[in-house]
């Protein structure tokens, strides 16, 4: 289907399919993103889902995905494109050697080095120098650890989806990817930049999102337990803690919880399984000082399937 | 969609981005842009899909979200309310329970009706202050301040005439023939052509590149004002290409106006090739006769990036063929700026009034300027 024809329901029921459950909010900031052709920026904790939409988008609409890491320091080398040196110096001297490099002389000798079997292209060059009918998904993920001058440099390229390379000319994306950009905002993207794109802020998934979410993830655990789990993180995530568990914390104690064979969560298994949740002693000490006990009867109460 | 619905579209988009404005969360035009678009997408009748298109085209921080949810909520309120009147340009903000004291000093607290409080500052020091400096309220007062100046330029002799009821020099025979037509054959009233004084045309040249950031989101507004407010204007944006936006100006509506005017620009912050864009101009528009005997007005800081001969050349073109050429530059006023920017070196010796621009002080000088001209 087309992505102007797209309604939310297919974006939901597209990517559900595909494992991914949303809310009709992300929905819509993702259709509008197909549609618009619009990058879509999403903000929000680590661990609440925005680097598996990505993924997921791509492999709902049979997309490739081309996924750039952000880390401090990061530069167009890194990102648009590079020159191979070790295959150019490797041309070179062959040339030398086999007499050829005077033969033709030094113009024709630079054009062969600098021609597009010596370019390396990184994700973003990749992104726009696509032939595929179907737009790649461009995930540039956490942003926020990049420097805004590689910033400056993205709000460029998203602006026009065109990069030139001087020795080669300017490559254009005939049809512009669909950009996905994270943050999990441990420092603010800059405005313009926002205003580049769609925004979103992922929350963690309410109760009952993250009941399906576990359930569409971890089939073989029972929907009481997958309920008490969602209902322990949710009480967890209440103790401002340095960092409460996202999604892929509650998929993990699940899964560990269903192999240990348990249907019900008490003190002891909560005891000695809260590392797969918890990734600070500071947390750990949290947690207790609150009182394993009374996540449980959080837990307990969550589970009751009438409630 | 079809055009009344984005007509419709923009309304709703124009009239919601006011209303986020009165609560403090400002929306840049090319924001509000993409609401419409998103609208398209949407559409504009069910509540849930308006409110996500709105908050994934409108809001960047989650902190705005508790104060944008109550926007929202009143505005959708207004807007099923049978009373509702789309037109509605007061200034409309929203009491807000986040006991902050600011947003709603001065008022009874317990009413749970929308409260209307903008807060603006004094008129008189809003005059003399710099554009660049404005925050959003300002910018909106700023414009009413724009919209009272008066642009009359200097008449004109006309030697077509204007028409007359008055038995004057010269018969107007085919008003009379037409006249004559439309009563079936019947010999009407002679009508009657007497010597017209008709104003000079104004052609504004508003540079929007990305120097000029700051100055354009004002300036605009006086341009608007301008075409709104006086006949025989002509609009132009100059960046890296040339645009016109007289007719997207005209509308009264001053954020619609700019809506649709922005929505036609595509290269606004963008860089700036002076010489190359004016030579549009002249070739297409100016020295073809809009700029002739016309009062032509470039708004520009003069950094160019393009080559200096060719503005120059192409400023003399324009000298040559208007009444008066005058060059506003909000720059001015900076210490040490003057005509250094090369762009501005060379044009200058085709400016007759070169003149400030960076305030609504500035501004009613250059009416004065033109009026005179
Ligand atoms: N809405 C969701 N539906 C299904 N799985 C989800 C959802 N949100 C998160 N997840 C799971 O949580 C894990 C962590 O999400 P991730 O995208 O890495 O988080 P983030 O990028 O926000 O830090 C993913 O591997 C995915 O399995
Ligand atoms: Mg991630």
């Amino acid at each position: 289907m087309l992505a102007r024809e797209l309604t939310t329901a297919d974006v939901r029921s597209g990517l559900a399919t595909h494992g991914y459950l949303t809310d009709d909010g992300l929905a819509t900031s993702v259709l509008l993103a197909l549609s618009l052709q619009r990058p879509l920026l999403l903000e929000g904790e680590a661990g609440v889902g925005k680097t598996e939409l990505a993924k997921t988008i791509a492999r709902w609409r049979g997309a490739d995905l081309i996924r750039l890491q952000c880390y401090e320091g990061i530069d167009a080398s890194q990102a648009v494109y590079d020159w191979d040196y070790s295959r150019q110096l490797l041309h070179l001297r062959a040339a030398e050697a086999s007499g050829e490099a005077r033969a033709s002389g030094t113009d024709a000798l630079e054009g062969q080095l600098y021609s597009e079997r010596f370019l390396l292209k990184r994700a973003l060059l990749r992104a726009i120098d696509n032939t595929s009918t179907t737009p790649p998904v461009l995930l540039i993920d956490e942003i926020d650890r990049a420097d805004d001058e590689f910033e400056a440099y993205l709000l460029e390229i998203l602006s026009d989806f065109q990069v030139t390379v001087p020795e080669l000319g300017t490559f254009t994306a005939t049809t512009p990817p669909i950009v996905i950009l994270t943050s999990n905002r441990t420092r603010d993207v800059h405005d313009a930049l926002k205003r580049r794109c769609l925004y979103h802020w992922v929350e963690h998934p309410t109760f009952d999102r993250e009941v399906s979410i576990v359930q569409a993830r971890v089939p073989d655990v029972s929907l009481v337990l997958a309920r008490q789990v969602a209902g322990a993180v949710e009480s967890l995530r209440s103790l401002n803690m340095y960092k409460p568990p996202g999604v892929a914390e509650t998929i993990d104690w699940a899964t560990a919880l269903g192999r240990l064979g348990t249907t019900q969560l008490d003190e002891s298994i909560i005891e000695a399984t809260l590392g797969t949740v918890l990734k600070y002693r500071e947390d750990h000490d949290r947690v207790r000082e609150y009182g394993i006990s009374t996540i449980v009867q959080a837990a307990f109460d969550r589970g009751l399937l009438h409630g | 969609m079809q055009s009344a619905t984005v007509v419709e579209a923009d309304r709703l988009a124009v009239g919601f981005a006011r209303v986020l404005r009165g609560v403090g969360i400002s929306s840049p035009l090319d924001s509000v842009l993409t609401f419409v678009q998103a609208l398209g997408v949407v559409g504009m009748n069910d509540k849930d899909s308006v409110y996500w298109a709105a908050r994934s085209t409108l809001v960047r921080r989650p902190e705005d979200l508790p104060l944008f949810d109550k926007a929202f909520r009143v505005f959708w309120q207004q807007r099923e309310s049978p009373e509702f009147v789309q037109e509605t340009a007061l200034p409309f903000t929203i009491a807000t329970d986040d006991d902050s004291p600011n947003l709603n000093d001065g008022q009874s607290g317990a009413s749970d009706d929308p409260l209307i409080t903008l807060r603006f500052s004094a008129v008189e020091t809003l005059r003399e202050k710099d554009f660049a400096t404005y925050t959003d309220d300002e910018m909106h007062l700023a414009h009413q301040l724009m919209s009272q100046l008066r642009l009359a330029g200097p008449p004109r002799q006309s030697l077509r005439g204007v028409k007359s009821k008055r038995r004057g020099m010269r018969p107007d025979l085919r008003r009379t023939i037409r006249a004559s037509f439309a009563a079936g054959g019947e010999p009407v009233e002679r009508r009657w052509l007497e010597p017209g004084q008709r104003s000079r045309r104004l052609v504004l040249l508003l540079d929007v590149s990305g120097s000029m950031e700051p100055y354009a989101r004002a300036l605009v507004r006086f341009v608007h004002a301008a075409v709104a407010g006086r006949q025989r204007v002509e609009a132009f944006t100059l960046g890296t290409r040339l645009t016109r936006i007289t007719r997207e100006l005209t509308s009264r509506d001053p954020d619609r106006a700019l809506l649709l005017a922005s929505s036609r620009v595509q290269d606004w912050s963008g860089g700036t090739r002076l010489g190359d864009t004016l030579r549009q101009f002249n070739d297409r528009w100016g020295v073809r006769g809009m700029a002739r005997g016309a009062i032509v007005v470039l708004l520009s800081d003069g950094w160019d990036r393009g080559d200096p001969e060719m503005l120059a050349e192409q400023m003399a073109r324009l000298h040559r063929v208007a009444f008066r050429v005058v060059w506003v530059n909000p720059l001015k006023v900076t210490p040490g700026y003057a005509p250094l920017a090369r762009g501005m070196a060379v044009a200058l010796p085709y400016v007759d009034d070169f003149v400030e621009g960076h305030s609504v002080e500035a501004l009613e000088q250059l009416t004065k300027v033109i009026s005179r001209a």
